[in-house]
Order: structure tokens, then sequence, then C-alpha cells
């Protein structure tokens, strides 16, 4: 019982960090029909950031709202220098130009910073931990959680009670209805941008914590588990996304310690065939939305 | 008010519409009518923005608009209700007529709510809940209303009564009067060739991409020539 409620929580902790992500790629879906494969370039970003300003000496709270602040602005310059000029494009080549985002923003930095891994220290308090009953919660864990929590809360207020929220919900139903309605397509597009970069920050703040490295190629996890649980989820929902990252997060950690010993660091590949099982049964995803027209 | 000249839009390098020129004054109620497949659609997609004509001007207010975004159109004062309603049936029938109050302040906006719940009292019954569950007439007042939340002086309806029972094709044709009554213009697409033309001032018929006659309803009306071609009655 103990052993299932600690894996639990630490499933918890780990699918709030997936669930972050895929939100922020089910944004970008809606809106666009865009599969964002760059997704993890604002924590590839955040990671050089967290360095630069951790080898000053500066603290984890100054870090953090630098990390966001990177993660946003990363997120609207990708919009603007890339995803801008093949808007309206077919979905295959907004699906390429996101690989190419990707390529180009790993290789500046093997190029021009280094190609090797590079460390910087975690808060002090990462490896804390507190006890209820005969259950240990990581700090980091319950931090985790009450900051994803609080987030999802937030966005969903964002979501249900601003014009902005309601737009970006008319837009990624029907386009060219809500621009009928006169919402502004370029509005609604680089807003979004800027709620999934900063809903990709706060995952990159825990993402970079736990690692405490960032290599040029460091978005490219977070990225692929953000995509895999908004598949998961049911592309085009954002409710889905969000459950999609946690059940990927509870997957693997209970696939973990249920697995025997000699095959425990399998763990990712039993993960993608239970996904690749789940896929057969439900193509579309947990939530099914009814794929809306383009024109 | 709405003038347009020469318009000919194509899809790849079919004509849909071929140098169509018509013009809307203020307080009009305007009937466009036709066969299926005549371009009706098209021709209020060209001139609300969301189809990109190749050749002709359309002019709003006395400022050339030809080819501004659906966004601009409707800032300008030209609202649409497209074919098939497209309400967001996700979002509630309250989120349905904000997103239609989009461009108003939030003042304005909760005012325009007052009036669309007096004008539409049976959307008031079903204020929370998703659009999607809206009966067809309910849907189509609600397409109606979520375009009149953006105050739009030209009012411009795709095929209104389809799809309705006959009692609510009725509430459609009132609510028509009851618009022009408040002084709003109207242009129509109907399929109801006759009810069209008894309740517009002038009217317009579209035959494969082509106006091949316009006049007053009556005069129409008194064309039999015309209309058996096109409708039983």
């Amino acid at each position: 019982m103990v052993e299932i409620l600690q894996n639990l929580v630490d499933g918890l902790g780990r699918g709030s960090i997936y669930a972050l992500l895929a939100l922020g790629v089910a944004v970008i879906f809606g809106v666009m029909h865009l599969l964002n494969f760059a997704h993890g370039e604002m924590i590839t970003v955040s990671g050089y950031v967290a360095l630069w300003s951790l080898d000053r000496g500066w603290s984890w709270y100054l870090v953090v709202p630098l990390i966001l602040a990177a993660s946003v602005l990363t997120s609207i310059l990708i919009e603007r220098i890339a995803f801008s000029r093949v808007r309206g494009a077919d979905d295959f080549t907004l699906l390429l130009t996101s690989f190419g985002v990707h390529f180009v923003v790993s290789s500046l930095f093997i190029l021009y910073v280094s190609a090797s891994v590079q460390n910087f220290r975690g808060p002090g308090w990462i490896h804390d931990t507190f006890s209820i009953g005969s259950l240990k919660i990581e700090v980091f864990d319950a931090t985790v959680i009450g900051v994803t929590v609080l987030t999802l809360l937030a966005t969903t207020w964002l979501l249900q009670r601003t014009m902005f929220g309601l737009s970006l919900r008319a837009a990624a139903a029907d386009f060219d209805t809500a621009r009928l309605m006169g919402v502004k397509s370029d509005s609604v597009i680089r807003g979004a941008f800027v709620l999934s970069g900063f809903l990709a920050g706060i995952a990159g703040v825990f993402w970079l914590m736990r690692a405490g490295s960032t290599t040029p190629s460091g978005g490219t996890d977070p990225m692929l588990k953000g995509v895999l649980a908004a598949l998961i989820g049911g592309l085009g929902s954002l409710r889905g996304a969000v459950l999609g990252g946690f059940a990927l997060g509870l997957a693997e950690v209970l696939l973990r310690s249920w697995l025997p010993d000699g095959i425990a660091n399998l763990t990712e590949g039993f993960v993608f065939a239970i996904i690749a099982i789940f896929f057969i049964f439900r193509p579309g995803g947990l939530i099914t939305v009814a794929k809306a027209e383009r024109v | 008010m709405l003038e347009v000249v020469g318009l000919t839009t194509k899809y790849g390098s079919i004509s849909a519409l071929r140098e169509v020129s018509l013009s809307v004054g203020a307080g009009e109620v305007v009937g466009l009518i036709g066969p299926n497949g005549a371009g009706k659609t098209t021709l209020l997609g060209s001139i609300a923005g969301l189809l990109q004509p190749e050749a002709g001007t359309v002019t709003f207010e006395g400022i050339d608009t030809t080819g501004a975004s659906p966004e601009k159109m409707l800032r300008a004062g030209l609202a649409l209700v497209p074919e098939h309603r497209r309400i967001f049936t996700d979002m509630t029938v309250e989120e349905n007529l904000k997103i239609g109050g989009v461009t108003r302040s939030a003042a304005e906006r909760s005012e325009s709510l007052i009036e669309m719940v007096e004008l539409f009292p049976v959307l008031a019954k079903k204020w929370d809940i998703a659009a999607g569950f809206l009966s067809g007439g309910e849907a189509q007042q609600l397409a109606i209303a979520r375009a009149l939340m953006a105050r739009p002086r030209l009012i411009m309806m795709d095929e209104p009564s389809l799809g309705l029972a006959p009692i609510l094709v009725d509430l459609v044709f009132d609510l028509i009067d009851r618009l022009r009554e408040k002084g709003t213009t109207t242009l129509i697409v109907e399929q109801n060739a006759t009810r069209m033309l008894h309740a517009s001032d002038r009217a317009y018929l579209l035959r494969s991409g082509v106006i091949v006659a316009d006049g007053t309803g009556d005069e129409l009306l008194a064309r039999t020539d015309l209309f058996d071609t096109f409708v039983g009655g």
C-alpha cells in the first residue's frame, strides 16, 4: 500500500512536468495544426541561461524568473523567425519546419558554445524529503505537483474567463469562423506561443533543477515527452494533453518499480511498447477531438 | 453602403463567380437567390474576406476593402453568419456570444449580451450549455445573435433557414423583419426563393456564377420565366 502511494507521488511529480509540456504542444497544435518538434528548444535555451547565471553565483530564486523569461522569449522568436513564414502551409511543411528549428538551435549551441555536457548546481533543497506516516515525499515532487496544479488552474481561468482564452479556443475549433467574428489571427497565434513558452518555462525550471546539466540537445528529451503525452491525450484536446502527461509519468514510474531488476533500465522501451499497443486500440488518443475543417 | 463591381473568384482554374456586380443600400434588405452551386456562398465569402477575388472591387461605406481579411471586414462593420452556422460547439452559448463581441469593450459586450437575451429568449434558457447541444433552430438563432454581438452595420446571412422546421423558418423571417425595423442592413442568401422575395426590398438572381436578373421582390416574382428554371415555387 505504501509502495503504491509512494509510486503514485513519484509518478505525479514526473507526470506534472510532462503535463505542462504536453499542454504547450496542444495549445500550438490547436491554433496552427503544428506538431511542434521545436517545443524543447525553450528548455535548451533555458539550460544555458541557467548555466550562465548560476556560474555567476546567482541564486535559483533569480534564475527561475530568468528561465521563464528566456523560455517565453525563445518561443516568441521561433514563431516570428520561422513559423510565421509558413502559416497556413500544409501540416507536413509545418512539421518539417519545426524539425528544422530544432536542429538549427542545437547546432548554434554546438558551434558557438560547446558540444559537451555542462553541469550546474541544483537548488539546495533538491534532495530534501519529508514524511507523512511511512510515506517519504521529496520536497521537489511536492513542489512540482503544487506548482503544476496552480499553473493548470491559472491556465484554465485564462482559457475560460478571458477574451484571449475564448479567442484561442474559438480559433482552435474553427479558425475561419473565429476570424469572421473579428479574432485577429496574428494576436491569437502569438498569444498561443507566449502561453506555450511560459508553460515550457515552468516545466523547464523543474527539468533543469533535476537534471543539473545542459547540452545543445537538452531540449530533445522533454520535447519528446511533451509530444508523446499530447498524442496519448488526443492531439488538439487540452484536457487530454494534461491527462496524457500524468498517464505517461505514472506509467514510467510504475513500470520501473514493477519490472524485475535486470530489465528495469529498459523501462523506456516498455513504455513505448505499451503506448504502441494503446494507439492500436485508440488511434485518436484518450480524448478524441472532432476534426475542424481547414481551408 | 456595399458596392461590388466586376467580382471574379476562382477555385483553381474554375471561375465560381464571373464579373458579379451588386449593391446594397443603407437600411435595405437584399436577397441573393439561385440554385445550388450558383456561387452564392462564394460571393459572400469573397465580400467577407474568406476568399481572395481574382478581379473586381468590393467597396464598403466608400472604402475599398477588396481582399481585406475577415477580421478587418468585421471591424469595418460587416458581419457574416456563415453557411451551416458554424457555431463553436464545445463552447457555451454565453461564450459563443462573447466571441461575437470580441472586438468591443467589456461594457459594450455586457450591454449587447442583455440585448441578445431580449431578442432571443430561447438562448437565455441554454446560457451555460455547450452550443453543440442546441437544436437546429436554437443554433441558428445563436449564429445570428453571435454576429449581431459585433453591432455590424451590414449583416450577411448564408441560408439562415436551411434545415429548419417550417415554424422556425417563420421565426428567421420574423427576425429579418425586426432587424429591418431596427435599421440593420441585410444581405441574405436563401434557397427559399419565394419567401425571400417577399421579405426583401430587392433581390439578385445568381446562376452559374453570373447575375442573371435583379429587381425588387415583386418585379422578380412576376417573372415566372426565370423562376421555373430553378425552383418549383
